[in-house]
């Protein structure tokens, strides 16, 4: 078959080849920088948002219903700033949730879906069309978008879950005695050409927490935080983190909670 | 079905600048799945780009351009409310068309 090569063609190669150096925080003197810019102008994760919100007001589930009722710490249904103040206590649950781990308590209870079900298929497989639960996780939080971080640890299970999760960004752990903190709690740290991101600098931290979900350029999907936590504890080679377990929240409010201040702004662009 | 494009036009100058992102799998046929079975070329084949239903940008893609892509074509001549339309159809004959209107970039 003849194949005709546009001009626009070649424009999304090159931009194939840029996502491969692309790494995830910006430094001002960065010639990267450039090019970061110019991809995150046309995230293909917005195409994410909209599958989200018809999935969100969509009838679904063996209890045909939508997840208009579901409480995101706001009241129900009140979705604007809800991905700000997340994780939080809820008492119906009587446990600190954060965004996907509530989601997943609503469709379990709300549309009836089966728990092992969505956590089976809550992280999609690189290249695929991406999972229900990171579509759904991308437009609450988009929500949100240009709202301030602001966790409180205003009940006694927060400032447990926190603590919890502060010792497991310490603590050294697993075959390769590895903690976060050792690639996290440096400036201008790498692994080969990726910058690893400086987690215990205020400024590091607020760029993490303000961007997840983010679109992965190398993955062509939408990922999550719990996505980017259990593939952390992966290149750590520590067992499987579970998806929506508690260590998963623990690490997720110590981050969160640091990043307090952030702009939101997502879906980010991870390379 | 395929889904809705995300489409920007926006007038800087005398130039709209068109924006795309499109959602699409783009298989090269060279790719094989966790099976070993390789994966058949999916990817988009003709995409037309028109301005008040007269085509002004008319292309035959690859399955060299990456998955969800991103396009951009630049037009001159037209003006804030024209309408511009984009239409893909791929090699197993799905497609989809969808339209916006010309905006002055902010």
């Amino acid at each position: 078959m003849p194949v005709a090569r546009s001009d626009i063609a070649v424009l999304a190669v090159v931009c194939l080849a840029t996502w491969g150096a692309a790494p995830v925080l910006a430094q001002s003197a960065d010639p990267l920088e450039v090019g970061r810019k110019m991809l995150a102008e046309d995230n293909p994760g917005e195409l994410w948002i909209e599958r989200g919100k018809t999935l969100f007001y969509q009838k679904r589930g063996p209890k045909d219903a939508s997840l208009e009722q579901c409480d995101f710490g706001l009241g129900s249904g009140k979705l604007e700033g809800a991905a700000a103040r997340l994780p939080r206590y809820f008492h119906d649950t009587d446990s600190v949730q954060d965004l996907e781990s509530r989601l997943l308590s609503c469709m379990v209870r709300l549309q009836g879906f089966s728990r092992d079900d969505i956590v089976k298929r809550a992280i999609s497989p690189a290249g695929s069309n991406g999972s229900d639960v990171e579509a759904l996780a991308l437009y609450i939080t988009s929500r949100s978008n240009g709202m301030t971080m602001n966790i409180s640890l205003s009940h006694q299970k927060e400032v447990d879950i926190y603590k919890a999760g502060e010792y497991l960004f310490y603590r050294r752990s697993g075959q390769t005695d590895f903690a976060c903190v050792q690639c996290h709690g440096e400036a201008s740290k790498r692994i080969r050409l990726q910058d690893l991101v400086h987690m215990t600098d205020k400024k590091g931290v607020q760029g993490v927490v303000s961007t997840w979900p983010a679109y992965r350029g190398m993955q062509f999907v939408v990922r999550t935080m719990q996505w980017r936590l259990s593939d952390c504890f992966w290149q750590m080679r520590l067992p499987e983190l579970k998806y929506a377990s508690d260590a998963s929240i623990a690490l997720t409010t110590y981050l969160h909670y640091q990043g307090n201040g952030a702009v939101i702004k997502v879906p980010g662009f991870k390379r | 079905m395929a889904e809705p494009m995300k489409i920007r036009a926006l007038l800087k100058g005398d130039v709209v600048d068109i924006r795309v992102l499109i959602a699409h799998p783009m298989e090269t046929g060279q790719r094989k799945d966790a099976a070993g079975v390789i994966v058949p070329l999916h990817f988009i084949q003709n995409v037309v780009v028109t301005h008040n239903g007269k085509t002004v940008y008319e292309g035959q893609w690859s399955q060299a351009v990456s998955r969800n892509p991103v396009f951009a074509v630049r037009l001159r001549g037209a003006k804030i409310g024209d309408k511009i339309g984009v239409t893909w159809v791929d090699n197993k004959g799905d497609q989809r068309t969808d339209e916006t209107v010309v905006a002055p970039a902010s």
